[in-house]
């Protein structure tokens, strides 16, 4: 078995990057004017590489599928981007981040990697702030900071409840001067389907104008692809409609290697699914936790009682509530990490606690809430002898000024009053851990093609930080690859403009049309969307929350079942050459089908539990942690590096092996 | 719940286009908007008929994709919500629902629903930035204090998704309202400060350029905005260009 070659320089962890930086080859500003690079995808990690690449004089060719960069997925992150700033005087520090980060993502995160995450955390709200995002800000002037799941400091700067959306429009204003300029050529409305390598490099893409339905041909010295997560492989998530995985998948097919896909987060706090043509799930912020309590009936009668609308929650009394949280995990209660609060919200669901018509949902009751801060606003306001309603009322000002946007938004999906009656939530895929293999300088496999941002497996490990995301988008493309893709590029400044005309274009281009054609001509029985719910359905419930051995040999041999159906008898309406909606969902429906197949197979070759990735047959069998997740760092403590080799079932697996030198491994608990 | 769907039906830019009838039955009053018209595309898919295109992403009110015009309404009849937030309960059993693009000269249709909103793009290259590279060096975030009513008001107008709602309904199709969140953002920051004379005269220009009409203090755009972008910004505009144009 090859092992894979992580380029983590040598040296203590704190000096790393710092050294690495000095003595990296560098390209000379008049150089770099003859140097062009393609990014693929225009969010937090590709907009602001896009941007910070054409400041330093590359010629960049921007690609998006919507009609802007400003339209990227990044921009619903809510919560906020973490920065070890220490501007709470609390304590923190790079070393803390770096430790935080490693641990939440249990173990499975590339050390060097993390650290040097959180060496450039500050630097990114310098940045941002430089640019005019307008964060937070306390009375005195100075950013705000808030706390957040996992850590004890306080280290998240926010914009509101819209932190991805200033964040994100920040990179896209920077991107806009560079439009301007003409150092970025941007390519609204088109979509990548493949990579062209030349002498094994990456040297192009082949890319569909998605108005005028016209293959068109780019080619570049490096190719940069930022095209985010693959959440959607399970039909239903809190992603964009169109977000997909077709350009990570396609430069996999082409010799980049896949890590861990079976890393896939489930968000706890997300609206519950109300019925079969639910096109997306909604999360809400995490912080929510913060103030409410999950509970779901002690009485199966009850629950039955709630299914059937013959009972409402509020009517159920105090002592016939199992607060499931707060009983399994007495130390940290609600706020127990994601991961966990959402497979015990499942596990009640499946005994039959759930408390909607489908059974899947659990009650988040900020009625304690209500009355906690009324007392303290009550005492505040010198009410003597407040009345109950008083209390809640001043309770339900506090909870509105906190949460107002999101009690808001659920209103006007549910059309029930979240202060009067409890939410209900449900967990739902959000966020993938796993990506393209990347090396400390963000190289994939393939020579010249870089993958950033969460298209990219590096940092989370087994389980991402609230907070993080951003972090890490904005890191990867502001700060780490236009520094280390300098060093490749170096080689490349007497190479010249890359022709298209070329056999390796030609071939590439062809099969891109063939398989165009093969979906107008097919002329199956099916819609797209069918095939997608069915994959989703088997994702969901044999590779979802909780897996197993059996369950993930069914999913391979079912998913590879609807795959072969879905080349037989999918059917796409419309022509190539215009705007066709239906046609570019197919494309990335079939990636979908190879993509869901790689990511049980992993899951199945991990045979342990860790982060988001819960097998049932690793789980303690006694003392304290009896039922909880194991972890067996003997035998898993490595990355799992597929090498694409046909079928996604006969895909090759490469170690790297994860070594803690800076950190200790330890057991997570939460009891 | 039953319903009766006018929609356009436009081929392409160059074609003429016309309203179209269709049927859909047993919407669940819990569907959103675009889930109504997802299904109706499943039927038009099932029927080898062109599904009807339109603009979406997130589905959840913060990306600026979706558009439409729904019962002569941008957005719909909801306030405060983009049309992908809209719930089929705001609708009756029977009704007659008539869904149209944004319309303006600057926004050209593309298909069916969906517009080029390409002339946003273009004003916010002529300005809408701040012009700092990205060197790592830049001063600690903390350095300059910025008073918090200031970063709020910043922060509300920055709120703008960028969607056009107020373009398309505005009886002139003026784009004031989105240029101004972008020139008020930055009047508000010391960060701005700079550049505020130059930008905010290249983004109107560049406005009056792509053809959207002028401000008549009608007010249309405020009501419909789904972020509820204030007038405030139009005026804030107003003077910062009138101010940019007396320095010369």
């Amino acid at each position: 078995m090859a092992t894979l070659d992580s380029k983590v320089p040598k040296g203590p962890i704190a000096d790393k990057w710092t050294t690495y930086k000095d003595k990296i080859d560098l390209v000379n500003p008049a150089n770099k004017r003859n140097i062009d690079i393609i990014v693929v995808g225009t969010g937090l990690a590709g907009g602001s590489a896009a941007a910070t690449l054409a400041e330093l004089g590359y010629n960049v060719k921007a690609f998006a599928y919507q009609d802007s960069p400003r339209r990227a997925h990044s921009i619903a992150a809510q919560g906020g981007i973490n920065a070890a700033k220490n501007y709470m005087g609390d304590g923190d520090s790079n070393y803390r981040l770096f430790y935080d980060t490693v641990k939440g993502g249990d173990y499975r995160s590339r050390e060097a990697n993390v650290y040097r995450l959180a060496e450039v955390s500050g630097n990114i709200i310098d940045q941002c702030v430089a640019q005019g995002v307008p964060f937070a800000r306390d009375y005195g002037g100075l950013l705000d900071n808030r706390s957040f799941g996992g850590v004890l400091v306080s280290r998240t700067f926010y914009a509101k409840g819209q932190t991805g959306q200033q964040l994100l429009l920040g990179a896209y204003s920077a991107m806009n001067r560079q439009i301007a300029r003409g150092k970025i050529e941007m390519h609204n409305r088109h979509e990548m389907l493949d990579v062209v390598l030349v002498d094994g490099k990456a040297r192009g893409i082949i890319a569909r104008n998605l108005i005028t339905g016209e293959i068109e041909r780019h080619s570049a010295h490096a190719v940069v692809v930022a095209s985010g997560g693959y959440g959607n492989v399970y039909f239903l998530s809190t992603n964009a409609m169109g977000s997909n995985a077709t350009a990570a998948w396609k430069i996999h097919k082409k010799g980049a290697y896949f890590a861990n896909p079976c890393f896939t987060q489930i968000h706890p706090t997300c609206i519950p699914r109300s019925g079969d043509y639910q096109s997306k799930l909604t999360l809400m912020s995490e912080s929510l936790r913060n103030d409410g309590r999950i509970w779901v009936p002690l009485h199966l009668e009850d629950a039955k009682a709630i299914q059937e609308g013959k009972l409402k929650p509020t009517r159920i009394p105090e002592e016939n509530r199992d607060y499931f949280l707060e009983r399994r995990y007495p130390a940290f209660g609600n706020l127990v990490p994601r991961d966990v609060a959402s497979r015990a919200a499942k596990e009640r669901c499946d005994a039959g606690f759930g408390v909607n018509a489908t059974g899947e949902a659990v009650y988040l009751d900020f009625a304690s809430s209500f009355v906690r801060y009324g007392t303290e606003q009550a005492k505040i306001k010198g009410i003597h002898n407040p009345s109950k309603e008083e209390i809640i009322k001043l309770g339900q000002a506090i909870i509105e000024e906190k949460y107002g946007n999101l009690f808001q938004m659920y209103e006007k999906i549910i059309a029930e009053n979240p202060y009067e009656t409890p939410m209900m939530i449900y967990p739902a895929t959000h966020y993938t851990m796993g990506g393209v293999w990347v090396d400390y300088n963000l190289m994939t496999t393939v020579p010249g093609l870089y993958c950033i941002g969460e298209a990219n497996f590096s940092d989370h490990g087994a389980n991402r930080l609230g907070a993080s995301a951003l972090m890490q988008g904005l890191a990867d493309g502001y700060f780490v690859l236009p520094y280390t893709i300098g060093d490749y590029l170096s080689d490349d400044i007497r190479t010249g403009a890359i022709p298209t005309d070329t056999p390796e274009f030609d071939e590439v281009e062809k099969s891109v049309k063939e398989r165009l054609d093969f979906f107008i001509n097919n002329k199956g029985t099916h819609s797209v969307d069918y095939f997608h719910k069915k994959l989703g359905n088997v994702m969901w419930d044999k590779v979802g929350m909780s897996r197993n051995e059996k369950h993930l040999k069914e999913a391979i041999a079912e998913i590879k079942e609807i795959r072969e159906d879905f080349w037989k008898n999918v059917k796409v309406p419309g022509n190539l050459n215009e705007f066709n909606q239906e046609l570019e969902k197919a494309g990335r429906v079939a990636d979908f089908l190879e993509l869901g197949e790689l990511f049980a197979l992993d899951a199945l070759n991990r045979n342990e539990s860790c982060g988001g990735h819960f097998r049932e047959e690793s789980v303690e069998k006694d003392g304290p942690q009896k039922g909880e997740a194991k972890r067996k760092d003997k035998e898993y403590a490595y990355v799992a590096a597929w090498e694409y080799k046909g079928e996604p079932s006969d895909a090759v697996l490469h170690k790297e092996q994860l070594e803690f030198k800076d950190i200790e491994l330890k057991t997570r608990s939460y009891k | 719940m039953n319903l009766t769907l006018k929609i356009w039906r436009q081929k392409g830019p160059n074609d003429k286009g016309q309203m179209v009838d269709y049927k859909v039955k047993n919407i669940s009053e819990h569907m959103s908007f675009l889930e109504m018209m997802d299904v109706l595309n499943e039927q038009l898919v099932a029927k080898d008929e062109d599904p009807v295109a339109f603009d979406h992403d997130c589905r959840e009110g913060i990306c600026g994709m979706c558009s439409l015009h729904i019962n002569g309404e941008a957005h719909g009849p909801d306030r405060g919500i983009t049309t992908c937030q809209l719930h089929m309960r705001m609708f009756k059993d029977g009704e007659t629902i008539t869904i149209e693009p944004f319309r303006a000269n600057a926004f050209p249709v593309i298909k069916d629903l969906v517009v080029d909103r390409m002339a946003f793009e273009r004003i916010q290259q002529a300005g809408g930035f701040i012009s700092v590279n990205t060197s790592g060096n830049t001063q600690d975030a903390n350095a300059i204090p910025i008073s918090k009513h200031n970063a709020d008001e910043a922060m509300d107008a920055a709120a703008c998704i960028g969607c056009g709602a107020c373009v398309a309904s505005c009886k002139n199709s003026s784009a004031m309202l989105f240029v101004s969140a972008k020139v008020s953002q930055f009047a508000l920051l010391p960060q701005g400060q700079v550049e505020a004379a130059d930008r905010v005269l290249n983004m109107v220009k560049q406005m009056d350029e792509e053809g959207f009409g002028n401000c008549t203090n009608t007010g249309a755009c405020e009501i419909e905005c789904p972020k509820g972008i204030s007038l405030e910004n139009i005026a804030r505009m107003n003077r910062e260009y009138l101010k940019a144009s007396l320095k010369g």
